[in-house]
């Protein structure tokens, strides 16, 4: 079983539509996102949730007890910062967005007031698509708890492509370097990186290497939009090739990828995109695995795609 | 007052945003601060190009051995809700990357051969920027929890002036440890399904830690033209909308500030600056 994840270092590259591209042209595999925080990939791959489960992670204090002494211990003691001294009623107040269930207040606490509830994070769904299966998730809003979510997806996706005899996996990473993207790119086969030819998209880019080599993956490199600054483009590629990685890929800028986008159609249908994305298919997932009926459904207007830095 | 601009997801023109708003007030005359959280991967430097620049080293707490006599009870193991300390037969071994530094371990061990050091986990510059203060902090590659460091980062930063905070995109505890204590949330968006889905999960955040937001549009002639009224339609002030420019993209690429090669991007901070003085 084959794991490509990939990620982006900032978000806004084109990440996730590039996954659902891939994800069409592969035909059979699973794919799993794992931008938990603002899961996307579902809103591009079209099918039903057969499944739907709440994702209990980690546990909450509870302080609301007859016999507090109101003695604040528990206040200094929680380095979080989420008890809070109310000072008319004598009460403690916590505030759930920022306790993390350490479990040091209930220490603490000489009249015995603490309790835990458990804490649902978020869900996670599994569809089931044309394509094959996506498995999603969606963190609550304002939750912790991202890569312990994340890293249960990938369980879970990785149980069905075995028993559903699925040999690709296919993972949508979270931006950042922080640890949802540890739990989405531990154990992949190979972490596919789309950057763009700007300064900060090579700054992020260099981060993600440097991580990249930290956990020793293999990197390939997408350089999307590559067509709106050819000279950073070049020293991308110089870049790339210093530190030995492959640039596996370059997609034009065509306006028409967004409002493709908008109307819920893939960057398959644009056509001066279409051909770059079944070539980056071949080069990652083999020939024999990307399916030829994926074809460009709709002509896309013709654009100004002028360079801005000549 | 503090400004906090935020997506639900990334690329969406925070940097571009608060970087233009942070340099248009301090040409103004506003005592301004500029600081970066989103400290995985930081970017307002390529356009503002500190000057003066000072680091340290941020660190959190991590629970050490400082005495020989553990007698491997095991209590620590017990206590600890992340599984970041398991006890030997002599000696407790904490792993780094799990501990959360709640200090529960020190608290629970009857043999009191627990203590704490230091632990670096990023690094915070501070320096200037014209006539502006500016301050990022930098996750170590290969750490995981970025929210000690971004709260160390929001706690130094000056309770006067204007203060511009770059938060990371999401809408988890990171991007809540940069947003808290807001008295504006500035939420950039683009009209992609994408874009106002990400931007619904950013208000759910904003609302929930009961910050004031207003929202900017990029890029707002790429993509779905009836977003501007799916947003009024949710209760959301639609403060400005950005199109699509080439001059921006060029600048933006080349780390220059787009601000004075845009007529459309000027009048957008523009009209955030009126907001804030209002
Ligand atoms: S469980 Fe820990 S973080 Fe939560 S309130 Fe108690 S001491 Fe604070
Ligand atoms: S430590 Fe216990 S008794 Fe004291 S204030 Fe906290 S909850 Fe009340
Ligand atoms: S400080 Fe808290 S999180 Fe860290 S090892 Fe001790 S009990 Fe566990
Ligand atoms: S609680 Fe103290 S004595 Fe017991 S195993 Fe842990 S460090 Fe050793």
């Amino acid at each position: 079983m084959r794991q490509i994840a990939i990620i982006s270092g900032k978000g806004g590259t084109g990440k996730t539509s590039i996954v659902a591209s891939l994800f069409a042209l592969a035909g059979r595999a699973v794919a799993v996102d794992c931008d938990v925080d603002a899961a996307d990939l579902a809103l591009v791959v079209p099918g039903d949730d057969v499944l739907r489960e709440p994702f209990v992670a980690g546990r909450k204090a509870v302080l609301d007890c007859e016999s507090c002494a109101a003695c604040a211990e528990c206040v200094s003691a929680c380095r979080s910062g989420a008890l809070e001294l109310d000072t008319d009623t004598e009460t403690i107040r916590v505030d759930p967005l920022r306790c993390e269930g350490c479990g040091v207040c209930g220490l603490v606490c000489p009249m015995g007031c603490v309790s835990y509830r458990d804490n649902v994070a978020g869900e996670w769904m599994v569809r089931r698509t044309s394509s094959g299966i996506l498995v999603h998730a969606a963190l609550g809003i304002a939750q912790d708890n991202s890569g312990k979510l994340v890293a249960h997806i990938r369980e879970e996706a990785r149980r069905l492509a075995k028993a559903e005899g699925h040999d690709l996996i296919l993972i949508d990473g979270p931006p950042g370097i922080g640890c949802p993207v540890h739990a989405a790119i531990t154990g992949a086969d190979l972490l596919l990186v789309v950057t763009e030819p700007t300064l900060s998209g090579e700054h992020d880019l260099i981060r993600v290497m440097d991580l990249a080599d930290h956990f020793m993956l293999d990197v390939n490199v997408l350089i999307n939009k590559h067509d709106l600054a050819p000279r950073l483009t070049s020293r991308i590629e110089a870049l790339c090739a210093r530190r030995g990685v492959d640039v596996v890929g370059r997609l034009p800028f065509d306006p028409a990828v967004p409002v493709a986008l908008s109307r819920g159609e893939l960057p398959l249908v644009v056509e001066s995109v279409a051909p770059h994305l079944h070539a980056l298919g071949i080069a990652l997932l083999g020939r024999q695995h990307v399916s030829p009926g994926v074809l460009p459904r709709r002509e896309a207007r013709p654009v100004d795609r002028g360079a801005v830095d000549d | 007052m503090r400004v906090v601009f935020a997506s639900g997801k990334g690329g969406t023109g925070k940097t571009l945003l608060s970087t233009s708003l942070a340099l248009h007030m301090s040409r103004a005359g506003s005592r301004v601060t500029y600081a970066d959280a989103d400290v995985e991967e930081p970017n307002g430097h390529v356009f503002l190009r500190p000057t003066n620049v000072v680091k340290s080293l941020v660190t959190v707490p991590l629970p050490v051995m400082v005495m020989p006599t553990c007698s491997g009870c095991g209590l620590c193991q017990e206590f600890c809700e992340f599984n970041a300390v398991i006890s030997l037969k002599d000696r407790a071994v904490v792993f780094p990357e799990l501990c959360h530094g709640c200090g529960g371990c020190l608290l629970v061990c009857p043999e009191y051969v627990l203590g704490e050091r230091g632990r670096d986990v990023g690094v915070m510059t501070r320096g200037r920027s014209g006539d502006m203060d500016f301050r990022m902090a930098t996750l170590h590659v290969g750490e995981a929890r970025s929210a000690p460091l971004i709260e160390a980062l929001t706690s130094s930063l000056p309770a006067d002036g204007v203060v511009i905070v770059d938060a990371p995109p999401g809408t988890s505890c990171s991007t809540m440890a940069a947003v808290r204590g807001a008295d504006l949330v500035v939420l950039a968006t683009e009209p992609t399904p994408f874009g106002i889905h990400d931007l619904k999960l950013a208000v759910g955040m904003t609302r929930a830690l009961n910050v004031p937001s207003v929202v900017v549009v990029n890029r707002a002639d790429l993509g779905s033209p009836h977003v501007l009224d799916l947003l009024e339609k949710e209760g959301l002030e639609v403060l400005a909308s950005i199109p699509h420019e080439r001059a921006i993209a060029e600048a933006y690429a080349h780390g220059e500030m787009a601000l004075d090669v845009s007529p459309s991007l000027r009048r957008a901070i523009e009209s955030l600056e009126r907001r804030i003085l209002q």
